[in-house]
Order: structure tokens, then C-alpha cells, then sequence
């Protein structure tokens, strides 16, 4: 056979075996997951294990409420904070903004991406820790400022950048001839953006939203280090919260002598992963239907 | 205020240091089918779009020289640029719907104008799509997406939804060069039509084209005016040997 439709072949085949094995390693993930954490489902049923907030591994109770709540709050709140301003900074940036000042801002705005999140621990720690307690002792309450507010604004800053950058590109690719059209037939420049240029970006927003979204909610080591880790469901903005990355990178490798401990931290990963792949598929469903109304 | 709808004078356009149209001083005649003609890159378009002031949304584009449209000087500070755009319909290269409805394509236009009658918008829609010769083949889906069309209808409705804001004046940049032969030939018969109430200005890069609807050419070359009057002038005894050469198909 002709040396070059081998070399042709064998390169497809290459590919292709790596893509499969690319689609395949989620499965040992979660078959992994999914076994280990076996145990303790036998000891108690699944309700319980999600709904109590008996968290008391000595005592055999292993309650992730207060877990999976600490991580719904802090994540939902952090894109309360950081959804608005990124997107209006993205329809500045793509907008508004001359080709100077996004020459200066976008690189800005890839650096705050590219920050360690330890940096942005350590940054939470001495700044906003003691800036939301005082502002908790303004309100007449009292708090460390470990808790849900300081984790979701630590949290919030490091997926704006995120954001804006894939909202930017998103709107920069909706076609110049949209606006002319718009613009031309005398509307002005804020009625264009809004009633055409978002209509159109908008399942790409959709999606920038989203990825902003799965990142906020791995998202660990940061909001460890000024969320407080207090296992019981936040009251307030001003509680303490722990959620579920904090708890298996606190104690994930200790105490592994209490029995059944280690089958509830990895029944707890399963549970993230679950909320964060059922989380991307909601947006995908979102997405498909904007992109139908789009059309 | 005598003269025309549209006159432009000493009108100069860079990008950047590149000077693309040279003092270009022009009457373009009222309820007639003017077609700016020229070679490709000599500044037809840019000439168009220096009319309803779109160039300004490029950066890096300088314009000296002035545009009057109605006796008002468009380039003038502190002019109000939406009223003016107003007054023009354009019809692009590629249609461009809005990303919704037919219906609200149309109604988008006087939507922004501050209609909000529910009738009188259904009946402006109604009556600009029958204008633009669409009516029929949408009416039974006037609220299903405008991508949805064939791109020959996209381009009526694109003209139609021009139309809808009471323009004086329509401009074309090769509004049929997207389009297969019979939905050109349909956009050709609808602005035939139309040039009894509008001033119609359209570049084309097609000769037949320009022969077949033109009342009046412009022909740029290298962003200068060569030469321009009424068609059977510039097509028939053309004055300067650049035009003729060009109308004879020796450049192009």
C-alpha cells in the first residue's frame, strides 16, 4: 500500500484513540467515586447522608448538608456579585472602550486570570476578612470575618476575569453589519447594544456565565482560607461556611482511622462533581434553547 | 433652501494615513436612481457610508468636507446623528436581519421612534412588507425568525424594515450581489419602483446592473470623481478617457 495513505491511517487512528481516551477517563473518575464511597451508604440511606447537618464522623454521623449548602451560597453569591460587573465591563470593553484603552485593559484582565488562587487567599485574608468584619460591627453584629460574604467576594473577583474575557469575545464576534443596520435606521447607540447586540450574543454570554459558573464551584484553596470552615448551614452573610472543596482539601489523608470517614469525603467529591456536571448541563439545555430563539 | 436633497462638498476620507476619497463635491439628484460606479477599492463604499455618517464607528478615520443632507452639514459638531440616519434606508452587501422576528424586524425601526401602538404597528408592518413585494410569502409566519428566509427575502425585508422609519432617501452598497439572478432582478423591480418617492443611491460594481435601473452614475476611480451625469452621458459620450475605458470593460 502507498506509504502515504499508512502514514494517513495510522495518524486518524492516533487521534482518534486519543480522543476516546479523553471522553473514557471520566468514567474511572466516577466508577472510582462512586465505589469508595459504597460504605457508607450502607450504614445510612442517601437522604440522610445529603439532608442531616450532623456532622460528627467520631459518632458515625456524616451529615453533608451544611457542606453542600456552605458551597450553593458561596458559589451563587459570589456570581450574584461578579455576573453584573463583568458583563457591563465586557459591553464597555467591546462597546465603548477605544482599541487604546482595550490594549491596556485586556492583557490587565488575563494577568487576574493567570493570579495563583493563594495569592488571592492570602489577599482575602489580610484585606477583605477584616474590612467585612468591620463592616458586620457597622450592622451592630459581631464576626470574624471568616465567613460566606468574605468567600464569595474573594471567590467573585477571581471569576470575573473569566467572564468579561469570554463575554468580550463573545460580543466582539456579533457582525459589525448587525450594528450598521440598527444604527442606520436612527437608532442610538445604547438601543443598538441592548436590543441587538446582546439578543444576539446572548447564548455565548449564556456560556460565559456557565464557565465562570464550574470554576466558582471547584474553586478551593481561596475561599478555604477566609470562609471560616464551620460545618453547620450559614445563617447570615456574616456565618461561617464550609464548603465541599474545603472539606475534602482540610481533611482528605487524616484521621483516616475514624471508620467509614474516608467513604464519606469521597461520597462528598461525588457529590461536587455531580452538581457541577448537572449544573453544565442545565446550561447546555439553556443554551440550546437560546440559540433556537436566537436564530 | 434650493438644490437637492443630498449634496456633498469637498468631502475627503483617510484611514489612517491612507487617503481614500479626494474632495469629492456632488448634487445627487432627487427621485432618481444614482449608481456609483468605479473599479474595486476606489472608495464607493466608503463614499456610501460617509452619508449616514457610519464611517465614524471605524476608528482611525478622519473626514474633512461636509455632507448636507436637507441644507444640514451631517459632519457639523453637536449634530444629532439619529434623526439624520433616519432619514436613509440602508440596504447592505449581505442582508443583515435584526436576531428576531420578521414582524419585529419591520417594527423595530418605528419601535425605537417611540411607536407603541399595537394597530398602527401592524399596520406599518403590513404595508412595508407589501412594498417590499414580501407580504404574501410571509404572512402566514410573520412571527417566526427572520434568519429563517431565504436570503433573496432576507433582503426585502431588510428593505422593508428601512422603509419603515420614513426615509427620504434609500442607499444600496451592491444590495444584489448576495443574491441569485431571479431575487437580484426582484430587488432591481422594487427600487424601479420606489425611486418615485425616494432618492436612490447605489453602489454597484455591475455595469449591466448600473445600465439597466440608473438614472444618473458617478464614476470614482482611486477615490476621485472622474466623471458623473446622467447615464446615457456617462455610458454614451463619455467625456473623460478613464470612463470610457472603464465602461468599455478595458479596466476594471
Amino acid at each position: 500500500m502507498n506509504l502515504r495513505l499508512v502514514r494517513d491511517r495510522a495518524a486518524r487512528r492516533g487521534f482518534q484513540a486519543l480522543t476516546v481516551l479523553c471522553c473514557v477517563l471520566v468514567l474511572p473518575i466516577l466508577g472510582g467515586l462512586a465505589i469508595r464511597s459504597g460504605p457508607v451508604l450502607k450504614t445510612q440511606p442517601l437522604w440522610r447522608v445529603l439532608f442531616s447537618s450532623d456532622w460528627s464522623p467520631t459518632q458515625g454521623q456524616f451529615g453533608l448538608l451544611p457542606f453542600l449548602a456552605g458551597t450553593v451560597y458561596v458559589t451563587l453569591l459570589a456570581m450574584l456579585i461578579a455576573v453584573p460587573v463583568s458583563l457591563l465591563t465586557a459591553i464597555f470593553l467591546s462597546e465603548y472602550a477605544s482599541r487604546r484603552v482595550c490594549r491596556c485593559v485586556l492583557p490587565l484582565v488575563d494577568v487576574l486570570s493567570g493570579i495563583p488562587s493563594v495569592i488571592y487567599g492570602v489577599w482575602g485574608t489580610l484585606l477583605i476578612v477584616p474590612a467585612v468584619s468591620a463592616l458586620a460591627g457597622l450592622g451592630g453584629s459581631y464576626s470574624s470575618g471568616y465567613c460566606l460574604l468574605s468567600g464569595a467576594l474573594v471567590l467573585s473577583v477571581m471569576v470575573c476575569p473569566f467572564i468579561i474575557h469570554v463575554a468580550r469575545e463573545v460580543l466582539a464576534a456579533v457582525p459589525r453589519g448587525v450594528r450598521e443596520a440598527s444604527l442606520s435606521l436612527g437608532a442610538g447607540k445604547w438601543q443598538t447594544v441592548k436590543r441587538v447586540v446582546l439578543r444576539r450574543a446572548f447564548p455565548g454570554i449564556v456560556a460565559a456565565v456557565v464557565l465562570g459558573l464550574s470554576r466558582a464551584f471547584g474553586e478551593t484553596i481561596a475561599v478555604l482560607m477566609v470562609v471560616g470552615n464551620v460545618p453547620v448551614v450559614p445563617r447570615s452573610l456574616f456565618d461561617p461556611a464550609y464548603p465541599l472543596p474545603a472539606l475534602l482539601a482540610n481533611n482528605y489523608g487524616e484521621m483516616m482511622s475514624v471508620p467509614l470517614y474516608d467513604s464519606a469525603l469521597l461520597f462528598a467529591a461525588l457529590a461536587l462533581l455531580v452538581m457541577v456536571v448537572a449544573f453544565n448541563l442545565a446550561a447546555k439545555a439553556v443554551l440550546g434553547l437560546a440559540r433556537s430563539e436566537a436564530a | 433652501m434650493n438644490g437637492t436633497h443630498l449634496q456633498v462638498r469637498n468631502l475627503s476620507v483617510w484611514y489612517g494615513d491612507r487617503r481614500v476619497l479626494r474632495d469629492v463635491t456632488l448634487d445627487i439628484p432627487d427621485r432618481r436612481i444614482t449608481a456609483i460606479i468605479g473599479p474595486s477599492g476606489c472608495g464607493k463604499t466608503t463614499l456610501l457610508k460617509c452619508l449616514n455618517r457610519l464611517l465614524e464607528t471605524g476608528e482611525d478615520v478622519r473626514v474633512q468636507g461636509q455632507v448636507l443632507v436637507d441644507g444640514e452639514d451631517i459632519y457639523a459638531p453637536r449634530v444629532e446623528v439619529t434623526h439624520i440616519r433616519r432619514k436613509m434606508g440602508l440596504l447592505s452587501q449581505k442582508p443583515q436581519v435584526l436576531p428576531m422576528s420578521i414582524y419585529e424586524n419591520v417594527a423595530y425601526g418605528p419601535r425605537i421612534h417611540g411607536e407603541r401602538r399595537r394597530r398602527e404597528l401592524d399596520r406599518i408592518v403590513e404595508h412595508y412588507l407589501k412594498v417590499a413585494s414580501l407580504w404574501d410569502e410571509v404572512r402566514d409566519r410573520l412571527h417566526g425568525p427572520a434568519a429563517s428566509l431565504s436570503i433573496g427575502q432576507q433582503q426585502r425585508l431588510c428593505l422593508a424594515r428601512g422603509l419603515a422609519v420614513g426615509p427620504e432617501i434609500i442607499l444600496g452598497d451592491e444590495p444584489t450581489s448576495a443574491l441569485d439572478p431571479r431575487a437580484s432582478q426582484n430587488v432591481e423591480q422594487r427600487l424601479g419602483e420606489l425611486k418615485r418617492d425616494y432618492t436612490i443611491i447605489l453602489v454597484t460594481h455591475i455595469l449591466r446592473q448600473a445600465r439597466r435601473i440608473a438614472d444618473h452614475v458617478i464614476f470614482l476611480y482611486l477615490g476621485e470623481v472622474i466623471e458623473h451625469g446622467p447615464l446615457k452621458e456617462v455610458f454614451g459620450n463619455p467625456r473623460h478617457d478613464l470612463t470610457r475605458r472603464y465602461v468599455e470593460g478595458e479596466i476594471s
